[in-house]
Parts: C-alpha cells; sequence; structure tokens
C-alpha cells in the first residue's frame, strides 16, 4: 500500500525532469568559501589561520556546545583568509577561504570497518566527528538525533528519500547510484540506537529508485521500503513519519518522544561514509536546475562558490533573477552569487527574470483552499487574518507554531497571498516575545 | 549582478481568482446554452441584461466610492450570469436588472467586496425578487425549441405538473433558464471537478442527503433531485467559496443541511421549491459550522483542541 498524509499539493512536477536521468559528476573548483555555522546549534571556531596549508578532511572549525559539530577542510591548500561575511541569516557568520592545490592531500583516516561488526557506542561519536549534519535540508546536527534521552527509546529509523520538493534530484540520483551505502548508513544508525526497524521511505514517483533500494536491502537484517504516494510535502518530517508509520508526532515534541528517528538518505550515505572509510563530511550531491545551460547532478565539495557551480553547468541562460538554494516550495533565496554552498545545499535552482518577478497580493476569496491543503491542519485563513493585523496572541491560539512553512498555503492560493511569508513572521515574534518574557522571569 | 531575494515559496499554482472565475462562466455555458434552445431568444435577453448590470454596477460602485476597479476578476461576471439562470425566462428586464444591482451592490459590495459577503449574492438577489414579484417570479412558460413561437404559461413539475425521468433530466420541462437541463447541469460539474475549482463533497452530499430525506418521507426520490432548481444549487450556488465552510466536516454538516432543508421545505412548506432559502439560510450558519468543527491539528490531541 502506497502510504500518505492529508491535504498537500502537486507543484511543478516537471521541474525534476531536466535531471532525473543526469548522473552524478564531480566538480572541485580552485577556491572553497567554508562556512562555520552549516548545522543548526552555536557555530563552529576556526582553529586555523591564514596562510595555513591544509589537507583534506583536516578540522578547520572546532565544535561549540551540544549541538556543535566540527567543520573540515574539503580540499587541500592554504587558507587564504578567516574573515566574517555575511550568508543567508541576519547574523554574519565566520568564514575560511581555503585555495585549493588540487594535490588531494588527505589527513590520515580511522575507519571502524563494516557497519554490522562496529562497536555500537563508536557509532555515534563517529558521526559527531565527521561533522554529519541533516542533508535534507534543516541541517539538524545527526549525532544529537541519535542521543535519545532518559526515557526515550528509538524503535524506528525513517531513510527519507522522499524528495518530494520540485527541481531536486540529487537524493533520487544518489538512491539509484549508491543504493548499498546508504543502507549500510541506516544500518549504522539502526545499531548506534539499537532500532528494530529500518525503514526506506521512497515517493512512487521514482520506481527505477525503489527497485535499487529494495535490491540493496536485499539480505540486510530489519531494512525494507515503503513506497509513497507523490504529494508535496510528503518528505516533511511529521507527514513522513505519519505515512509510514500512522503516527503523529505530538505538538512541540520531537519524533524521538515516539521512538522514530528521520534521516535523509544523504545523511545515511554520509554516515556509512564515516564508519566504513572514517572520512568526515567533505562533499554532498547537488542538483543544479532552472535557467541554467546545462542542469546536472554534481558531487560538489562543501564550500564550492555558486558562481563557479553555474559556469561549470554552462553558465546562465538568460541573465537570472533569482537562485535559490533548495526546491522551489521551501528555497532560500541566494543575494549574492559569490557566497557558497553548504552541507544542507541540495539544490540551486536558477530562475529567469519572468519567473522571478515578485506576485502581488489581492483580495482573499475565502475559497478555503488554503485551509484544505495544509498537512498540518491548521486554519491558515484564520491565521493570515491575524497575521496581518498583527495580533499575534490569536496566531499563537491558531497553533501558528505548528506551521513547517511547507509553503502549500501560499503556493494554492488563488489570490496570490503570502500566508507561509506571515506565518513565518509570526512564529519569529511568537518566538522573540516568548524569549523576552522567559528572561525577565529570571 | 542584482538578484531578488523573496520568501518561499517559489512557485504559484496558476489558477488564479480571475482563472477560477472564468471556470465557473465556462461551466455555466452548457446551462446557458440548454436555457436558450429550450426558452428561445427570452432567455438569451434576460441573461445578456443580468450579466451587463452586474458588471456595470460593481464598475460605477467600485468608481464611486474610490476603490480600484476590479471587474477583470469577472468575479461579477459570474454573480450576473447565475442571477439571469434562476430567473424564469419570462421576468422583465427591469426584474433582473434591480436582481443583479441589488446581488452586486447590497450583498456584495455593502460587506466588503469580494470574499466578504456573507450570503451568496445571486441567491439572496434571487430570495428578494423572489418575495418582491412572486407572480412574475413563477411566471414559468412550456419550453420551445423554436424561439418566438406560441409560448404558454404552464406549471413546473414541482407544482404537480407531470414529468418523465428523460424530460427532467434533458430539461424540456419549465423553469428557471438554467436549472432545468440536468444533463448540462452535470457537465458543468465535471468542469468544475476537472480544473479543480471545486470540490466534489458539497454537491454530492447535499444531492445524496437531499435524495435519502425524500425517501424517508415518501417521496419520490429521483424527481426530488432532479426537479426544480436542486441539482443547479448543489454545484453552482451551494459551492461559493465565500459562503460555504473551509473545513471538512463543517462542510459535510453544510451540505447535509442544504440537502435536508431543501426537501423539508417542499414536503411542509409554503412554497414549492426550498433550495434558495435552504442554501441561504446555511450560508448564514456558515462561520459557526467552521467555528464549531475546525480541522483537527496535526499533533494536538482532541481534547486539547476542544478546550
Amino acid at each position: 500500500m502506497k502510504a500518505s498524509f492529508r491535504g498537500g499539493v502537486h507543484p511543478a512536477h516537471h521541474s525534476k525532469r531536466p535531471t532525473r536521468y543526469q548522473p552524478i559528476q564531480d566538480f572541485v573548483s580552485d577556491t572553497v568559501r567554508i562556512i562555520m555555522s552549516m548545522h543548526i546549534g552555536a557555530p563552529s571556531v576556526p582553529c586555523v589561520k591564514k596562510g595555513d596549508q591544509v589537507k583534506v578532511g583536516q578540522v578547520i572549525g572546532e565544535p561549540v556546545g551540544a549541538l556543535g559539530i566540527p567543520v573540515h577542510a574539503s580540499v587541500s591548500g592554504e587558507v587564504v583568509s578567516v574573515d566574517k561575511i555575511s550568508y543567508l541569516g541576519a547574523e554574519p557568520v565566520q568564514c575560511i577561504t581555503i585555495s585549493n592545490d588540487f594535490t588531494d592531500t588527505w589527513v590520515e583516516l580511522h575507519p571502524l570497518g563494516s557497519v554490522e561488526h562496529v562497536d555500537p557506542a563508536l557509532i555515534v561519536p563517529a558521526i559527531k566527528n565527521a561533522g554529519i549534519c541533516g542533508m535534507g535540508g534543516a541541517s539538524f546536527p545527526t549525532h544529537v538525533k541519535l542521543s535519545p534521552r532518559e526515557g526515550q527509546k528509538c524503535h524506528v529509523i525513517i531513510a527519507n528519500g522522499a524528495e518530494c520538493e520540485t527541481h531536486l534530484t540529487a537524493d533520487h540520483r544518489l538512491m539509484l547510484e549508491n543504493s548499498i551505502r546508504i543502507v549500510d548508513g541506516l544500518r549504522a544508525a539502526m545499531r548506534a540506537v539499537d532500532a528494530e526497524e529500518g525503514i526506506i521511505a521512497i515517493e512512487d514517483n521514482k520506481p527505477d529508485a525503489i527497485a535499487a533500494m529494495q535490491k540493496a536491502c536485499h539480505g540486510r537484517e530489519n531494512v525494507r521500503v515503503q513506497v509513497l504516494r507523490t504529494k508535496y510535502p510528503q518528505g516533511g518530517e511529521k507527514q513522513l513519519i505519519q505515512a509510514v508509520t500512522g503516527k503523529q508526532v505530538p505538538s512541540g515534541k520531537l519524533p524521538l518522544d515516539i521512538g522514530v528517528v528521520v534521516l535523509n538518505v544523504g545523511t545515511c550515505a554520509a554516515i556509512a561514509d564515516a564508519i566504513i572509510d572514517g572520512r568526515p563530511l567533505i562533499d554532498r550531491i547537488t542538483t543544479v536546475t532552472g535557467a541554467v545551460a546545462q542542469p546536472s547532478n554534481l558531487r560538489l565539495r562543501i564550500g564550492t562558490i555558486t558562481q563557479d557551480i553555474i559556469g561549470e553547468c554552462g553558465g546562465f541562460l538568460d541573465s537570472p533573477g533569482k537562485i535559490c538554494f533548495g526546491g522551489a516550495m521551501t528555497g532560500l533565496c541566494l543575494p549574492d552569487p559569490t557566497l557558497p554552498m553548504a552541507k544542507s545545499t541540495n539544490g540551486i535552482v536558477v530562475y529567469t527574470p519572468e519567473d522571478a518577478a515578485s506576485v502581488e497580493e489581492e483580495s482573499c476569496i475565502r475559497c478555503g483552499k488554503c485551509v484544505s491543503v495544509c498537512p498540518i491542519g491548521l486554519n491558515a485563513f484564520e491565521i493570515k487574518l491575524a497575521a496581518d493585523k498583527d495580533d499575534i496572541e490569536k496566531a499563537r491560539r491558531l497553533s501558528v507554531q505548528d506551521c513547517i512553512l511547507c509553503g502549500c498555503c501560499s503556493f494554492t492560493c488563488p489570490a496570490r497571498r503570502w500566508l507561509t511569508a506571515s506565518f513565518k513572521m509570526a512564529k519569529q515574534k511568537i518566538a522573540a516575545k516568548d524569549k523576552a518574557k522567559g528572561g525577565s522571569k529570571k | 549582478m542584482s538578484l531578488i531575494v523573496s520568501t518561499a515559496p517559489h512557485v504559484r499554482s496558476s489558477l488564479t481568482t480571475r482563472k477560477i472565475m472564468l471556470n465557473v462562466v465556462v461551466a455555466l455555458l452548457p446551462c446557458a446554452a440548454a436555457g436558450i434552445y429550450y426558452f428561445g431568444y427570452r432567455a438569451a435577453i434576460v441573461l445578456a441584461v443580468s450579466m451587463l448590470s452586474a458588471v456595470l454596477s460593481e464598475f460605477i460602485w467600485q468608481k464611486a466610492t474610490r476603490q480600484r476597479v476590479k471587474i477583470s476578476d469577472c468575479s461579477a461576471l459570474v454573480t450576473g450570469l447565475l442571477v439571469g439562470l434562476t430567473v424564469t425566462p419570462t421576468a422583465p428586464w427591469w426584474l433582473v436588472m434591480i436582481g443583479s444591482i441589488f446581488a452586486i451592490i447590497v450583498v456584495k459590495q455593502l460587506f466588503g467586496g469580494i470574499g466578504d459577503n456573507f450570503l451568496n449574492p445571486a441567491l439572496a438577489a434571487r430570495a428578494v425578487l423572489l418575495a418582491s414579484w412572486p407572480a412574475r417570479m413563477t411566471a414559468h412558460i412550456a419550453v420551445t425549441a423554436f424561439p418566438g413561437v406560441d409560448i404558454a404559461a404552464s406549471a413546473t413539475p414541482l407544482v404537480g405538473a407531470e414529468a418523465s425521468i428523460m424530460q427532467l433530466l434533458m430539461g424540456n420541462v419549465p423553469g428557471a433558464i438554467g436549472e432545468t437541463c440536468k444533463i448540462a447541469i452535470i457537465l458543468g460539474f465535471v468542469y468544475l471537478l476537472l480544473t479543480e475549482t471545486i470540490t466534489f463533497e458539497i454537491p454530492v452530499i447535499t444531492v445524496a442527503s437531499a435524495f435519502v430525506l425524500s425517501y424517508l418521507l415518501g417521496m419520490d426520490p429521483v424527481t426530488t433531485i432532479l426537479s426544480g432548481g436542486l441539482l443547479f444549487g448543489a454545484v453552482f450556488m451551494a459551492t461559493d467559496y465565500a459562503t460555504s465552510p473551509m473545513h471538512r466536516w463543517a462542510r459535510v454538516l453544510y451540505a447535509i443541511g442544504i440537502g435536508c432543508l431543501t426537501v423539508l421545505i417542499r414536503k411542509f412548506g409554503a412554497y414549492p421549491e426550498g433550495v434558495t432559502y435552504a442554501i441561504l439560510f446555511m450560508n448564514i450558519l456558515t462561520p459557526l459550522l467552521d467555528r464549531m468543527l475546525p480541522n483537527r491539528v496535526y499533533g494536538h490531541s482532541r481534547k486539547k483542541e476542544a478546550k
């Protein structure tokens, strides 16, 4: 049976066509700019300085705090600069620029061997030391996901190969070309937390990937493939858990509270690399598509500069209107093409000026489509009214904090209203208000 | 290189307000064509007057109140067409005009314009006309496939005239211009479904509940759903966005309410037809239904939701 969830939309289903048959190709550029905060949690602290020689896989950023993970050099060569740049967030972040000497000199690696025989206690530290964070976009540190607190027990690990976002085919290609590594990574994660079941969840628009993963699961313990209906946001963590297990994550709780962990298939492959080869996360697969000459799936060293990547893909087709990291439903806009990609960059989509033209809000016609497509079941219509009046307490009563910012409501709105943007703002305001309140109590 | 920076999503569905309204117009074309075929040039005049006066009154109102003129969203065109299709083909031009103007100015614009009306404009106008000029609104005529030839006053199947199921389906029975040909209405319904303009729940549940209740009350259920304006109302009026609920179970209850009230009015009320009042009544209940039966939020327990 094909599993699914209630609500959702079918956006731009032709957008995956240009790259779904493009095999993964390597691209290494002459300069990388590595950001120190590619994960959720405190930024790493640079431990190299200008003029230092670094090897591939060498730690160049030390982790800070419980959510911290190290950052590794993705090429060998000379550190050109360590400085602060403005990246996609509001705060400037530290960035280490390395000039590639193209010798590809690696640090000494410490493989742990087969995922089925390694001491389970070594797996989570190895994941942390490899600098792995969620590669599906959210970039949550993976070792934290695999560290159950008191009273939590992980029963099921879901490898997320839904790839429901528009344009992206990176996970699809990975499942076709590196299916064994995904199963290895999933098995390692299962053994680390003693989970009983591993499920690889894939949308039914990728039959070749389903077949490849089923083949890779053959003869492996307690792992299977679950076919999902193709619908956005099928790969959203909450929707995926509901579709696969039939359970809902209680509001304000984590998947681990109901015994589930979701890992992107790319993350699984990175875990396998870290255990079997002792290799830290220094590259990832990224779909480059949209208005570029040769849409491609590239294996990129972390920190590769966006305009170099687009150059590798034959350049822009036209003068670009908008460049986004990620698919069309949740992608983040890039203000400047000299900025680098990061560990969570699963796609780079270039939009023409026509596609990027701004959309004017019209009068709401109360069609209720926003309410019926919301995969969380929120009253998007009422929340938008409250948000427009800046009534954030009403928005809170209507559970705006549960919004996952999937974009379905804005996508479907015939009056072109910016619902998702308003909800994002309301969520930020609520968080800021609560923080101020909590601060004054102390 | 200057790049646009905006928030997600970066893609929008192709279904805009204007496209939705035009979809409704296209879905209504078979009904209009059947009406003109059966009732002749009089029907064509009624439709022309109703559409023109609806669009013009919206234009004049928006100009006079210095709002942005939004007639290009085609919502006034839909309202006008619906007013015309729900009156009898013998209705005089001034009656039709009053209906359209009332629908646009009083029901729609005075309450805030598109999306903010709490009653279906076309139906509210029909109710006003029905209450003000009952004789003229019910002066139905026998059908003629030959316009201009010998038109005699006649009774609709709801007030006792005999009609076969085939006749009811094809629509060669007396009645309002757009409501008689059920085949045309079903064509329009399918078109609205295919274009994702509406979903099937409200029309299907409305008709199904009318079928069940009329059977329970000892009426002929097939004639009940095929006569009068039930099918037309269920497809084109009850599905009006602004005046129907948004939440799943509220929609179900709303549709059951329309189906049952229609049958109850037909069976026990003073009027032979009850669809208009049934829908208007449920329109008024819409905000309450939405508040009573909201969709369940993911990860919230039912208990907390009730709080």
